[in-house]
């Protein structure tokens, strides 16, 4: 990562007033929104938008045809382009030839994209932002930070000292004050404007429509006052159908701001006349500016079913500490990063593509339904592709590569040193042999790994059998995790094989956008874990649980080794991850707890793989409650922990204050007890916990299970 | 419908009224200008935008108030503290107004002025939107506008603040003689 990019990290980390006003608002955002979308089925309406917005993708060219015909037979004029300079030249000529003075423009990021307010300045026409936020920036010379929210970086204090400036009268901090100036400002340069540019949220082809969401009622003015109206929108908002419109209505405020509708909502199809009886000029500037080529990229197509909402920014644990500026661009957050690297160039993602931390987040509330990470993910592995794995990467995961290798160094760590440090690259081996990090007290390796354990647990032998698959942490860092998944298992009579050359499951290659070494691991693995007669191959880490039941077909296929897929398939469907597994069994009346004692109250924290890629969360809650625990639900149970494997390590200074947050809710229930199904959740708070104090213990579920099985 | 109507357009901060005949909306719509001071001096008169409730009115009765003007130009419309104009439907899932806005007028008195009293026909509540849109459609009205609520803004330090560009108050008048089916 560059110096220029961790600097301007800490700079916003260091931000009182933006991570605080960041963080209450995802905080209440969450909450809202929830409460906007009651008594909706949420996913049927994703699907639908999603659906509607994947059609037009498919067949762009036609729909804009259709789109640009029903348009121009009601009069208005359509522009279409795959050039941002031609769309550049379009407006300026236009303004040219109407002896356009002054612009007014609502909130439209289609035009900050191409940055087209510099270009009317330099050509002596005035423009006027008139979005309040989108105005806030235009004076104080910023880009906006959030796409719905441009200016939420900005403190009223700064608002107010650069209105006084504009108004040349000393303002307070009075809110409502500060957005009377901006009507009064701004409502003058409204009744004079020659020429009104609006973005749009919908372009509907059938019937020649754009529609315009706003809450402020400036898009109402700059569509109405004006004589001439200038519409440019990106192609991603075009649909084929009217009826499409209802479903983006009913998910675009929702998801936005938790509202079930703006204020206004404009659907304006050809052009109207103006107050004097003249007919207005209505332009619709189609642009392009690589949206074609992404809708051609199967990995990249889904990013033209955006509605442009933010909620993904809003939902984000990155996002909420840094803000938006730290991207560099005019896209913020999880979608920006992939807007960036397409609508500038993919050299533009390499720093800002490491900020996602993939905890998927963005993926379950995103109502056009883009899989966010998956795209990040995919902008990883082109990088890698573009321009080789650094060097020091490299080294490690040919470490990696190598179990004997990487076992046997393992091991030698648990005697080098406690806790473990060492100069050169071994210290950036995968998940724990990091010595850095603040805020959090790394596990000593354990001086007996599972692998030497479990040779030595006298086991009933049984017809049914599971392979164990321990992952790194369980095996080489807490192997009592892995003790007690035996013993649990053994109680409902199955037999636990754990086979010695199973190896790392790739996600640290993976994530870090290396899919040769994480394709190598699969194979290897893949292998060893099928060797052996088994009906189920268990794991009580989600993220190994992830690698084995989804990424190693995934990973395999994305590098075309076909030749493993119907392997892979044959594991992924045995792959199981503990708690699920032990559900089930308790619910076949095959394990049971001791009951009667009362047992302290616990709070669960949920792991980012289990609960949104394995979809598990009910499982353990209802086991740790059938063990005797009384659950206490803390604040944000789902938000990530801040581990993201190596994340922690590349980016502490963003992985800390996540802790921290994470730490505080849990304390705030009062249980002494937390748990978890994940070894690197484990690892992270646990390592917080000891750092900090405060004497909650950390424990993974199959540990606690395992100590109130009955008999 | 027009209980549901009602919670959520209130929730959102509009004023929402109903009465039976014209005359008893008339008489609401007068102490409503009488309670702002409308008068005849600038930034204090009333827009009121033409539609099927003037129709069989007498404009005597209108008479009395001054600064009171029905021809809505964009002048007048700026001067206005008021402005009057009909919705043609309400929405009851979100509180919502709609009309067909192609005529200037009805934008300019439901956009400029502080406050935005909008006449409605009782019979014209649709459930959602998806009904809505069976009765309204961009094949045969051009500028289809929806408002819900005031004018809103966040956008400094997330504090909502009511009436930036557009009116800071809406008072919602429905009319069970109003004939529906309009629009």
């Amino acid at each position: 990562m560059k110096k220029e990019f961790k600097a301007s990290i800490n700079r916003a980390l260091n931000d009182a007033n933006l991570t605080g006003a960041l963080g209450k608002f995802s905080e209440a955002y969450k909450v809202n929104r929830a409460k906007a979308y009651e008594g909706m089925d949420f996913e049927a309406l994703r699907s639908t938008v999603a659906e509607a917005k994947s059609k037009a993708a498919c067949h762009l060219d036609e729909v804009a045809d259709v789109f640009k015909a029903n348009a121009e037979a009601l009069g208005a004029k359509v522009f279409r382009t795959r050039d941002p300079q031609e769309v550049k030249r379009y407006i300026l000529q236009l303004a040219k030839d109407k002896g356009v003075r002054s612009v007014v423009k609502s909130k439209s990021m289609a035009t900050e994209e191409i940055h087209l307010n510099r270009a009317l300045q330099e050509e002596g026409i005035s423009v006027a932002e008139t979005d309040l936020g989108e105005w806030i920036i235009q004076l104080a010379g910023q880009t906006p930070s959030h796409m719905v929210m441009p200016a939420i970086h900005m403190t009223k204090e700064e608002v107010a000292e650069i209105f006084s400036k504009e108004v040349d009268e000393r303002l307070t901090t009075d809110i409502p004050r500060l957005v009377k100036v901006a009507r009064n400002e701004l409502r003058p340069k409204f009744l004079a404007a020659d020429m009104g540019i609006s973005g749009g949220n919908i372009a509907v082809a059938e019937t020649g429509s754009i529609v315009l969401v706003t809450n402020e009622g400036n898009a109402r003015l700059v569509t109405s006052l004006p004589k001439i109206h200038v519409a440019l929108i990106g192609v991603e908002k075009l649909v084929e159908k009217f009826e499409s419109v209802a479903p983006i209505l009913d998910a675009l405020p929702r998801s936005a701001t938790a509202q079930l509708l703006t204020s206004y909502v404009s659907i304006i199809t050809g052009p109207t006349p103006n107050d004097d009886g003249s007919q207005k000029e209505l332009h619709i500037i189609l642009m392009d500016n690589r949206r074609t080529e992404m809708a051609q990229d199967p990995k990249f197509k889904q990013a033209l079913q955006c509605i442009r909402c933010g909620s993904c920014l809003n939902v984000c644990p990155i996002f909420r500490l840094v803000g938006g500026h730290v991207f560099g661009s005019i896209y913020t957050g999880g979608i920006g990063t992939i807007l960036t690297a397409w609508f500038d160039e993919l050299k533009k993602s390499e720093d800002i593509q490491g900020l996602c931390i993939q905890c998927g987040n963005c993926k379950e509330v995103c109502p056009g339904k883009l899989d966010i990470p998956e795209m990040i993910m995919e902008i990883r592995r082109r990088l890698v592709l573009e321009k080789g794995q650094p060097l020091l990467q490299k080294a490690i995961f040919g470490v990696v590569n190598n179990r004997r290798l990487f076992h046997g160094m393992l091991r030698a760590a648990s005697v080098a040193a406690k806790p473990f440090s060492s100069a050169g690259f071994i210290r950036h081996l995968p998940l724990f042999l990091a010595d850095l990090t603040d805020g959090r007290s790394l596990p000593a390796i354990a001086e007996k790994p599972f692998r030497d354990i479990f040779p030595e647990i006298e086991q009933p032998q049984g017809k049914e059998k599971a392979v164990f698959y321990a992952g790194c942490l369980i095996d080489f860092a807490y192997p009592e995790t892995g003790v007690a998944l035996v013993k649990l298992l053994n109680k409902a009579g199955i037999e636990v094989v754990f086979p010695e050359e199973q190896t790392c499951c790739g996600a640290p290659a993976l994530y870090n956008g290396a899919y040769e070494v994480a394709a190598q691991n699969a194979i290897d693995n893949i292998e060893v874990l099928l060797q052996h007669e088994a009906q189920y191959v268990v794991s009580a880490c989600p993220t190994c649980t992830v690698a084995l039941a989804h990424e190693f077909g995934k990973t395999l296929e994305s590098l075309g080794q076909t030749e493993w897929m119907e392997k892979a398939q044959e594991l992924a469907a045995k792959t199981v991850d503990l708690s699920t597994l032990v559900k089930r069994l308790t619910d076949g009346g095959r394990l049971s707890f001791e009951e009667g004692e009362r047992l302290p109250k616990i709070t669960y924290h949920d792991s980012c793989h289990l609960k949104r890629t394995l979809k598990v969360s009910e499982e353990p809650r209802e086991l740790l409650k059938k063990a005797g625990y009384q659950l206490e639900e803390m604040f944000e149970c789902d938000m990530c922990c801040g581990m993201g494997g190596s994340y922690s390590m590349k980016l502490p200074e963003i992985s800390a204050p996540i802790l921290k947050r994470k730490l505080q809710n849990i304390k705030e229930t009062g249980a002494p007890v937390v748990a978890m199904d994940c070894p690197g959740c484990v690892m992270q708070i646990r390592g917080g916990f000891d750092q900090q104090g405060g004497g909650v213990k950390v424990k993974h579920t199959a540990e606690l299970l395992a100590e109130r099985l009955k008999g | 419908m027009y209980e549901l109507f009602k919670t959520k357009a209130t929730a959102v901060g509009a004023e929402v009224h109903r009465v039976g005949g014209k005359t008893e909306a008339l008489e609401l719509i007068v102490s409503l200008l009488k309670g702002e001071n409308v008068t005849d001096l600038p930034g204090c008169r009333a827009v009121w935008a033409g539609g099927t409730f003037l129709n069989g009115i007498d404009p005597g009765a209108l008479k009395e108030l001054p600064g009171l003007s029905f021809e809505v130009t964009r002048e007048r419309a700026a001067q206005a503290k008021v402005g009057i104009s009909e919705m043609s439907f309400a929405v009851a899932d979100t509180g919502s107004l709609v009309q067909d806005q192609s005529a200037a007028a009805d934008r300019l008195a439901s956009s400029l002025t502080d406050i935005h009293i909008a006449l409605v026909p009782s019979a014209n509540i649709v459930p959602d939107k998806v009904s809505l849109f069976s009765r309204i459609s961009p094949r045969t009205s051009r500028y289809i506008a929806f408002i819900t609520g005031p004018s809103r803004t966040a956008d400094i330090e997330r504090v909502l603040t009511i009436g930036v560009h557009g009116p800071q108050r809406l008072v919602i008048i429905f009319v069970d003689e109003l004939e529906g089916e309009r629009g």
